[in-house]
């Protein structure tokens, strides 16, 4: 049951049953924790990552069913060389105790990929499978409209 | 007293080679504002140690657990403050689980009074009993009191530290400390001379520390502005380690199922579907429930979620109606306490109207992002535990009674915390993990939970019942009759952690129910202790939770009875009781633009509740949307006294309103069989980006001492809301979740 995964830009080889989900290949196998459990069942987007830039719960997508790149939070940038949109977040101070936040960011850098200069509701549309207990929205939001500024000028 | 080689010993090299050849700063003043009666005698005194230097650069230790309220960062930035180093330059860590990081303001809590009347004196005494923390070994975090609890003792630290770095130079010099200054961790002689910090460590060393003055708030760098936060690239980054995301060599993962009756045994379980499920590797018995550990989480949790359990029956009343009907069996016994006792409430002044109301609100999970999880290796001799916690030594106790080690042989790593709440406090997960690395000797173990096991075995906030009766004339507030009813978090809680039983009037029973800052001449509260039923434990802002519900609630309706404007009515009994409780008043009424009327489709409601030291007030709006309800904005005012971070503050403060309306709108545990119904988010949901309001805050600083920040935002939530339901739609909400009453978008 060996299979062939393209992650942020790595080939990785994996050994683990086909309904493994893709979250559980990154955390226990890989090594890639930045990519959340939080539910289990597609209920909280904490462990959202990009496959071939659409943003899907990695809890719900089986290592079988893995088709494209994925991109997780560490493939988006690195503290010494982040991406715009976790520039924005940093600019904002968004993460409180940040646990979902990299859910959140995977979530909004997809909106922002289709969707260069999202509305409020855009924004509430996108963004409403994304849960935060901390309630850091109003700074998500702020940070959302902060990136697709900064991409824009870009 | 110790010398600074000793405490550099006695608290880091122990642990850490890379600090060989630093230096260890610790304050060993007891207190401020002296004098401290109650001072342990000379020759007692603990140094405590927040500052070290070594060769690569300064280190803080920020004690206190990150669970979102960035408070590693703040306590850093009061060290920062007189050590004269940029917080973003240096390094902190949380350090390792030590008596010398006792707690100093939590326990002060508990002293009876109620808090905004507390003359200096009492404040005073309150630090004397925040001193028995120590010998409690109380590192903990809690109670909204990490800033009141630092604010002295982290300056103290940081100015202590860097004049001994000055006379180091000094010496080093051969000119008076007087001659020298400092800035950004380089001691600067008026010869242009450059000492860093570091290359001063191992003079310093030979030094006994200093006891300096500390700089009067006019020459504060940090203190009293934003300060970027020292976790946030990690966070934004995946880097940040959270509990389950410790990775040991050779590690394994584990997964549990446990009782869904609290406290029940486990009669036998059949594993054989399990074990030969893929990724399985061991099937433990753990007496009262059963892990499997294997080489992946989820393949754990399939093989756990496919053992087969004979669970012994609960113990106590197994549906929520038959809980709630022993709850309402505590008014029949005596009161545990009356802390407020004014006037007289049992006859009805002449010509006054009654108001006669009950409340009930439910059992609440803490659901916090991160389940529960930690992490352990156990080589027969010693143990080392790594669990996101709000409790080292309290986590250390738990685990050196389950293993009979002494405590110094179990260490303790306290990694970010995906969400505490109150939840983290407790050490039920971290000893479910001792219990499985026992097992596996030599072995390290991640045990995880699954958010089913989350959610169903939690230490839930207390459901409540508040009976009252409030009477109002001529348009005023003249008596309040307040009776609650609930399990004592107090008694339960604080026993479990501590080991000592609890007795006596329970004040945080009745917090924010007897100490509201409201002048009603006629104002009794009594609280009422319902028999230990499901483990309850501290949710944030606790009894506040519930407290602040019933006593703004019943303020809400004699306002409406007496056909007075809420806010109006609120503010003159503030006013004629505490300043600065009608201040937030006053504040939010201008920034929301209150004018007593709104347009058709439009709620207002209003509440204030004073909780952790801080007065709270919160207005917030409600709009029809074709027969569906939004909550479209908020205004938050909030005095602290002194906010350590203002930027920070606000972050806490429409935080604490976001996880009060969850509750409010959503949050509901309930039992059926002995139970927990709720499995999950789906059925316990919270504020999400489309139902969340905007939300305004102002941070004001007119009180006279520091009160909380993490807390006193989430009481007022659900009453401010459930006023503004009433003000749209003429139905006033006595229960939540008010999703059960209401259609909330």
């Amino acid at each position: 049951m060996s299979k062939t995964l393209r992650i942020n830009g790595k080939t990785h080889q994996v050994d683990l049953p086909d309904d493994v989900p893709l979250l559980w290949v990154l955390r226990d196998e890989i090594g890639l924790t930045g990519t959340k459990f939080g539910c289990g069942v597609a209920a909280c987007g904490a462990c959202t990552v990009q496959v071939d830039g659409e943003a899907m719960r990695s809890c719900q997508l089986s290592l079988g069913d893995v088709e494209g790149e994925v991109t997780t939070i560490e493939g988006l940038g690195t503290p010494d060389n982040m991406a715009k949109i976790q520039a924005a977040w940093v600019e904002h101070q968004v993460a409180q105790c940040g646990y979902c936040q990299s859910g959140q960011i995977m979530q909004a850098a997809s909106l922002l990929a289709e969707n260069p200069s999202p509305s409020d509701a855009d924004i509430d549309e996108a963004m409403q499978g994304n849960l935060c207990r901390c309630g850091t929205y109003p700074r998500i939001r702020a940070a959302i409209h902060s990136a697709a500024k900064m991409m824009q000028e870009a | 007293m110790a010398s600074l080689k000793k405490i550099a010993r006695r608290s880091f090299l122990v642990g850490s080679a890379a600090i060989l050849g630093g230096v260890a700063f610790g304050t060993y003043k007891y207190h401020q504002p002296a004098p401290n009666p109650l001072q342990p005698g000379a020759g007692k005194a603990v140094l405590n140690s927040f500052v070290f230097v070594d060769q690569n650069g300064v280190t803080l230790i920020a004690p206190r657990a990150e669970m979102g309220q960035g408070v590693r960062s703040s306590w850093a930035a009061l060290i920062a403050e007189e050590l004269d180093v940029d917080p973003a330059q240096v390094n902190v860590i949380h350090g390792p689980a030590a008596k010398a990081y006792y707690n100093s303001a939590m326990m002060a809590e508990a002293l009876p009074g109620r808090g905004y009347t507390a003359s200096d004196f009492q404040h005073s005494l309150g630090q004397i009993v925040g001193n028995f923390s120590k010998f409690l070994d109380l590192q903990v975090t809690g109670g909204s009191s990490s800033m009141k609890d630092g604010f002295t003792r982290m300056r103290l630290a940081g100015a202590s530290a860097r004049e001994t770095l000055k006379e180091a130079a000094a010496q080093k010099l051969g000119l008076s400390r007087a001659l020298l200054e400092t800035k950004d961790g380089y001691v600067l002689a008026p010869d242009g001379v450059k000492l860093s910090y570091s290359e001063l460590a191992s003079e310093a060393a030979d030094i006994d520390p200093l006891e300096p003055e500390l700089r009067p708030a006019a020459l504060w760098k940090y203190i009293g502005k934003p300060v970027p936060r020292i976790d946030m690239v990690a966070k934004v980054t995946g880097t940040a380690g959270f509990g389950v995301d410790t990775r040991i060599d050779g590690m394994k993962f584990a997964a549990i199922k446990q009782n869904p009756h609290f406290g029940a045994g486990m009669r036998s379980f059949d594993a054989s579907a399990a074990k030969d499920m893929a990724g399985v590797e061991e099937i433990i018995d753990l007496g009262d429930a059963v892990a499997v550990v294997g080489s992946n989480t989820w393949l754990a949790q399939q093989a756990v979620n496919a053992i087969q359990v004979d669970w012994e029956p609960a113990s106590y009343p197994e549906t929520t109606d038959a809980i709630f009907a022993e709850i309402a069996a505590a008014f029949d016994g005596s009161a545990n306490s009356t802390l407020r006792d004014d006037g007289n409430v049992d006859d009805l002044p002449e010509g006054a109207e009654l108001i006669e109301a009950e409340y009930r609100l439910p059992y609440l999970a803490h659901a916090t992002m991160e389940p529960m999880n930690a992490t352990a290796l156990f080589t027969g001799d010693a143990l080392e535990i790594w669990a996101p916690n709000q409790g080292p030594t309290v986590v250390q106790k738990a685990a050196a009674d389950l293993t009979g080690l002494d405590t110094e042989a179990v260490t303790v790593n306290t990694t970010y915390l995906g969400g505490g709440f109150g939840r983290r406090i407790e050490v039920d997960y971290c000893n479910r993990a001792v219990q499985i690395a026992q097992k596996l000797k030599g072995i390290p173990v991640q045990l995880t939970w699954s958010r089913e096991e989350d959610m169903q075995h939690d230490y839930y906030r207390p459901g409540s019942i508040g009976r009252y009766r409030a009477a109002v004339k001529d348009g005023k507030a003249v008596m309040v009759h307040g009776k609650i009813a609930a399990q004592s978090t107090t008694q339960e809680g604080a026993g479990r952690m501590l080991g000592l039983p609890m007795s006596g009037p329970d004040k945080g029973h009745v917090d924010a129910a007897f100490n509201q800052p409201l002048a009603i001449p006629n104002f009794r509260v009594e609280g009422f202790i319902a028999k230990p039923m499901i483990p309850v434990g501290f949710w944030r802002s606790v009894a506040a939770s519930f407290n602040g519900f019933f006593s703004d609630s019943i303020i809400d309706e004699m306002a409406h009875k007496a056909g007075r404007d809420p806010l109006e009515f609120r503010l003159e009994l503030a006013r004629a009781e505490w300043e600065p409780a009608a201040k937030v008043l006053e504040t939010v009424r201008d920034m929301s633009g209150w004018s007593g009327t709104t347009p058709e489709g439009i709620g207002r409601g209003v509440a204030l509740v004073y909780s952790f030291g801080t007065p709270v007030a919160q207005v917030i709006e409600v709009a029809d949307r074709d027969g569906e309800i939004a909550i479209t904005k908020a205004w938050i005012a909030a005095d602290l006294g002194l906010a350590v971070d203002p930027q920070n503050t606000e972050a806490q403060l429409f935080s604490g309103l976001a996880y009060g309306l969850s509750a409010a709108c959503y949050g509901e545990i309930t039992f059926d069989g002995g139970a927990v119904e709720q499995e999950n988010f789906p059925d316990y949901d919270a504020m999400r980006m489309p139902s969340m309001p905007a939300v305004e805050i102002a941070v004001l600083q007119n009180q006279k001492h520091m009160g909380g920040a993490g807390e006193p935002g989430t009481p007022p939530a659900a009453p401010a809301l459930a006023n503004a339901l009433f003000d749209l739609t003429g139905t006033r909400a006595r229960e939540l979740p008010l999703s059960n009453h209401f259609s909330l978008l």
